[in-house]
């Protein structure tokens, strides 16, 4: 049965020069047969020119919940951003 | 320092539902859901993955006998894809905690359906330009939509096949047009695929809204975005001018524009074909299931020998470590 067989998430790059994106998931015995069936199901139009595939089991991730408080540290830090700070518009290159 | 907050109650969980849904906000896997939400969208992807699975069967009757090896490789092309289409629409469903061999198992023991459209026969190689043209346009008229489900796996998965689709609806518009710049012959051939697949497509949109009792939740969830009616006539619309380029009569005597509407108005539909072939009296549905079940026991062996194989492999790989 494929309950026997683990999940894996499948990110491809789409081209040289872009970061690999997640782009769904399948099931597969092992990590050949995945990475074979992610080529044939995410990447039958040249959508690709690397795949990795990862055992979904083995993903860690933070918590869905936006209210989680996991991205509040960054929620009150304004100041990171270019925009906090007022120039002068006659200031050039800024 | 970590706050700990205490765990937001039911109906916490479902304002943050709602107000996701009303900000047009889509719902991400692990994001907390309304069970009845979970049931029907994990049965709306479910019952979409099979359609693909068993659309295969009526194309794929015609890929040993394509008439040249280009219309070959074009057919092959198109089945794979809505393999592909299939496996997509199942692991959206098992995002949400859908379990992929139950599905299988679902669709085999046929306690859940796939699209009515797929019990009719595929008679001759017409056929296969047809159901581009026809049902591969009426499935697009659903799933445009459907791009914007608030469901954000399932709006992900249907852009790829969107995509795909518009290649599909093509291919066959063009085989029919080769076929109607061909002998009198071919071109009755089409005229007779056009009269048998038109009142099914116009089907395929499901019953009218006054008898559709799901359609109220379905939008006010934003899983379903127009109702039935409303698709079905712009699927109407969209094909009437493609009919006439193609030189073909869509067999509906009442088909006609009506300026005051600003649609064409069509004749009406035998909804008792639909309850018939929906509840398996079909002229193919037990062909069909017969046919998913023997693939899919036949491939047993398969599916275990991969099994073996990487269980193999990986004990190798722990001795040698």
């Amino acid at each position: 049965m494929t309950g026997e067989w683990p999940l894996y998430e499948v990110f491809v790059r789409g081209k040289r020069g872009l970061n690999h994106v997640h782009v769904g998931s399948l099931r597969a015995a092992d990590d050949d047969m995945a990475l074979h069936n992610a080529r044939d199901l995410y990447t039958r139009r040249n959508e690709g020119v690397s795949i990795w595939v990862v055992k979904a089991a083995d993903i860690a991730a933070s918590s869905p919940d936006e209210k989680d408080p996991f991205f509040a540290p960054s929620g009150d830090k304004v100041y990171r951003h270019p925009t906090f700070y007022d120039i002068p518009e006659n200031v050039p290159h800024m | 320092m970590t706050v700990t907050e205490p765990a937001p109650s039911e109906a916490e969980l479902e304002r943050h539902f709602e107000h996701t849904i009303a900000k047009d906000q889509r719902i991400e896997p692990r994001d907390w859901v309304p069970e009845a939400y979970r049931k029907t969208m994990i049965r709306q992807i479910a019952q979409h993955a099979h359609s693909e699975i068993i659309g295969m069967q009526p194309e794929g009757n015609w890929i040993t006998r394509a008439p040249s090896l280009r219309r070959k490789a074009i057919l092959l092309a198109k089945v794979q894809d809505e393999a592909g289409h299939g496996l997509y629409l199942y692991s959206a469903a098992e995002t949400l905690g859908g379990d992929r061999d139950d599905m299988t198992e679902k669709l085999i023991s046929g306690r859940q359906k796939y699209s009515s459209i797929f019990n009719y026969p595929t008679l001759s190689f017409a056929d296969v330009g047809v159901i581009g043209w026809l049902v591969d346009g009426a499935a697009i008229c659903n799933q445009v939509p459907l791009c914007r489900s608030s469901y954000g796996p399932y709006a992900r998965a249907m852009i790829r096949i969107c995509k795909e689709e518009s290649f599909h609806q093509r291919q066959g518009y063009e085989l029919l047009m080769t076929m109607m710049s061909g002998t009198e012959q071919q071109r009755e051939m089409v005229q007779d695929a056009v009269n048998r697949y038109w009142w099914p497509s116009l089907m395929m949109f499901g019953p009218p809204d006054d008898d559709s009792p799901n359609t109220a939740q379905s939008m006010a969830w934003k899983i379903k975005r127009h109702t039935n009616d409303e698709l079905r006539q712009r699927f109407v619309d969209m094909t009437v001018p493609q009919a006439e380029a193609l030189g073909v009569t869509l067999p509906d005597p009442d088909l006609a524009w009506n300026a005051e509407r600003g649609h064409y108005d069509f004749g009406a539909i035998d909804w008792d074909e639909l309850k018939q072939v929906i509840s398996g009296g079909g002229p193919c549905n037990t062909e069909r299931m017969e046919r998913r079940r023997k693939a899919h026991e036949d491939g047993a062996w398969v599916r275990e020998a991969a099994a073996a194989h990487a269980r193999k492999q990986q004990q190798r790989k722990e001795v040698a470590a």
